[in-house]
């Protein structure tokens, strides 16, 4: 059994090696993809174009668009003299949010500083709301400080609750990013290659040739999975070890715990994508399934957007997927330090799903053309 | 009583509703080759995929070296060959890796994998090509690597389907020297054609049309039976004749090679050489031994225009 085992992945890796364009993805893929997304991914929104409406014109109005300057989340590109105009650019998109300071804004502010119960606000943001970031950037600003502007000395108030950030404290979402890379690479990669592993058998005609020896489905299905696990392995690296020199995010649990969690990961991975090759009869059927699943992988699995805000449903299709079981285990261990053992259940439902897959492709693929 | 590679009774398979083999009855000795001849889509590979187990057959039985094939697949699949009528081995690995990977698939051990590969490399004279990458040889010399794969476990019986399709008629005399190399040890080979010169060589050959056997025999059998008798006239104006012979009912087929007409006359016209010459206006006769591919224009419904020789298919 284990000869014939080894015949096919010496074959598979011999016809990857003659291959270049496929071995030439294994490299690119995860590496530009990492580039790409590491530097354009961005939650931290800064610089939006805005306008101001300044109907005061006031020392008390320039010291407050200067303090709004000064947070960087918005950059005045226009000045507009009344809210008709600031409502047009908005439409228009020329700008996202507009500063409307009205012509009382000197009373408003004294009133302020004066403790007295707020009645009125110093000032209006008028927002394009339909990018629901650049929102609630804008409404991050509600709560700014005026002191600054009144010339008084900085005097922060004691919060209602106090916030301790632990793992990332400066708040960079490439440190978040490049483990959820990880899964949504690796689910692409591992996913399309094995789908189409034996799908460009059957349609090549080789299928007809190797049913009709004594190989066993198992024996097939598990030569065709082993060398895809070394290239997953070489796609981890690259994208830690980049992910570590080019945007120094930290990798704190053991490199042992991620490289078990990595290995559970692609071996479901390869095993979804037999499961897809057993069902597709041409390459692109397979990589159209494989498509499907590589969206929800992508938008449901944490990666984008955190997983518990979603609403049950799509956390029960999300549970599915392994990718969303990876990206748990791999932002532990890498962001959090913390170790396989801890993260059961990810490892048990990645064990599971690969036992049952590798059962289902090699019940569904069968040694006959009809 | 010779025993039998291969038995069929009533082997029929149906995609849709229709009926690519009809009720096929087939007794093959051990060690012969037997064809199958006839137009693409008659019906051959589908016979030949059933008879290797990749298709399960809609009604009948099939008997592969003794044994009951439904049921005992696997274990028989250790005991025959398979070359499939399109390259099947890989194009992008070296001739030596591709046999060592099906002498690693059919569990030959490491030492005398290695002897068999190197006797199976001169054997097909593929000594000089062994680095070279299977999808960059010729037409040609895929199909002896072809062979030589489907022989590399030494099986009892060997499946050819339409083994010389791609190959030109030096090779192909070679191909057939090879095949009898491999009956004389012993081994029964049943392959499919559609070349009438290539049927000619086979001991036995069933004659498929739409899935249905028309003739079985040798071929010299069934020359001898096909049920009618073979003049060529020579002379002027070859075409009107034709036309004018083909409204006959005696005549079966009336075709032109070169500057004859070849006339196939049903035998209960008795000599058919007295019965052409009022129709002919003075052109030369001559009665002449039938071909096989007279046997097969006779079989297959006796059309006006017999399957030209290089390929024929089903109108």
């Amino acid at each position: 059994m284990w000869s014939r085992v080894l015949a096919v992945i010496v074959k598979e890796l011999r016809q990857l090696s003659r291959d270049r364009m496929t071995f030439a993805m294994i490299v690119m893929i995860p590496l530009v993809q990492l580039i790409l997304f590491g530097y354009a991914i961005n939650t931290d929104v800064r610089h939006l174009p805005a306008a101001v409406v300044d109907m005061s014109d006031s020392s008390y109005s320039r010291a407050l668009i200067q303090a709004v300057t000064a947070t960087q989340v918005v950059d005045f590109s226009e000045r507009l003299s009344n809210v008709h105009q600031a409502e047009t650019a908005i439409t228009n998109g020329q700008i996202k949010a507009a500063l409307v300071i009205p012509v009382d804004v000197g009373e408003r502010l004294v009133r302020y500083s004066s403790g007295h119960y707020m009645t009125e606000p110093v000032a209006q943001w008028l927002v394009d709301g339909s990018d629901t970031v650049v929102a609630s950037t804008i409404k991050g600003l509600r709560k700014m400080p005026m002191d600054e502007v009144l010339g008084n000395p900085h005097s922060e108030g004691v919060p209602t609750l106090e916030v301790v950030q632990y793992f990332n404290p400066e708040q960079r979402s490439v440190v978040n990013i490049v483990p959820g890379l990880l899964g949504v690479i690796l689910t692409m990669t591992m996913v399309l290659f094995t789908a189409v592993a034996i799908v460009r058998e059957r349609e090549q005609g080789n299928m007809e040739f190797l049913i009709t020896t004594p190989i066993r489905p198992f024996e097939l299905m598990l030569g065709k999975i082993v060398p895809y696990v070394i290239v997953g392995f070489v796609q981890v690296g690259i994208i830690l070890g980049v992910g570590h020199r080019l945007f120094a995010v930290p990798i704190r649990g053991g490199l042992d715990s991620l490289a078990l969690a990595a290995l559970l990961f692609i071996l479901a991975s390869l095993t979804l994508g037999l499961v897809i090759s057993t069902v597709a009869r041409t390459q692109l059927q397979a990589m159209q399934m494989t498509v499907f699943v590589l969206l929800p992988s992508i938008l449901l699995s944490g990666f984008m957007f955190p997983f518990e805000g979603m609403p049950q449903v799509a956390q029960w299709i999300s549970e599915i997927l392994p990718a969303t079981h990876f990206m748990r285990m791999a932002r532990a261990i890498v962001l959090r330090g913390a170790e396989v053992a801890n993260l059961g259940y990810d490892v048990l439902w990645l064990l599971g799903f690969t036992l049952v897959g590798l059962a289902v492709a090699s019940l569904r693929f069968s040694k006959r053309l009809d | 009583m010779t025993e039998l590679a291969v038995e069929t009774q009533g082997m029929t398979r149906l995609f849709g509703s229709n009926k690519a083999v009809d009720s096929l009855d087939l007794a093959i000795p051990k060690g012969s080759i037997y064809g199958f001849l006839g137009p693409n889509g008659c019906g051959k590979s589908t016979s030949i995929r059933m008879l290797t187990g990749l298709l399960t057959p809609s009604a009948g039985t099939i008997r592969v070296l003794g044994e009951a094939l439904a049921g005992n697949e696997e274990r028989l699949r250790r005991r025959i060959g398979y070359m499939t009528q399109k390259f099947s081995l890989y194009e992008n690995l070296r001739v030596t890796e591709n046999l060592n990977f099906v002498a690693q698939i059919h569990g030959v051990p490491r030492r005398q994998a290695r002897e068999r590969v190197a006797e199976l490399l001169t054997l097909y004279d593929l000594t000089g090509q062994h680095k070279q990458l299977a999808g960059s040889m010729s037409g040609g010399q895929k199909q002896r690597l072809a062979l030589a794969a489907a022989t590399l476990h030494q099986p009892e019986l060997l499946f050819l389907d339409e083994p010389t399709s791609a190959v030109d008629p030096e090779n192909r005399r070679e191909f057939w020297e090879r095949l009898f190399d491999l009956c004389a040890q012993g081994t029964t080979i049943l392959v499919s054609t559609h070349y009438m010169d290539e049927a000619e060589r086979c001991h036995g050959l069933a004659i498929l049309e739409r899935g249905i056997k028309r003739a079985d025999g040798s071929p010299k059998q069934l020359m001898a039976q096909m049920g009618a008798r073979v003049v060529e006239v020579g002379g002027d104006d070859l075409r009107t004749l034709k036309q004018r012979l083909t409204q006959q009912p005696a005549v079966l087929s009336a075709a032109q090679i070169g500057s004859r007409l070849r006339v196939l006359v049903r035998d209960d016209e008795g000599d058919p050489v007295q019965w052409l010459q009022p129709l002919i206006a003075g052109r030369t006769l001559e009665e002449v031994r039938p071909s096989l591919e007279d046997v097969f224009v006779t079989c297959t419904g006796a059309r006006a225009h017999p399957a030209p020789r290089e390929s024929s298919h089903v109108e």
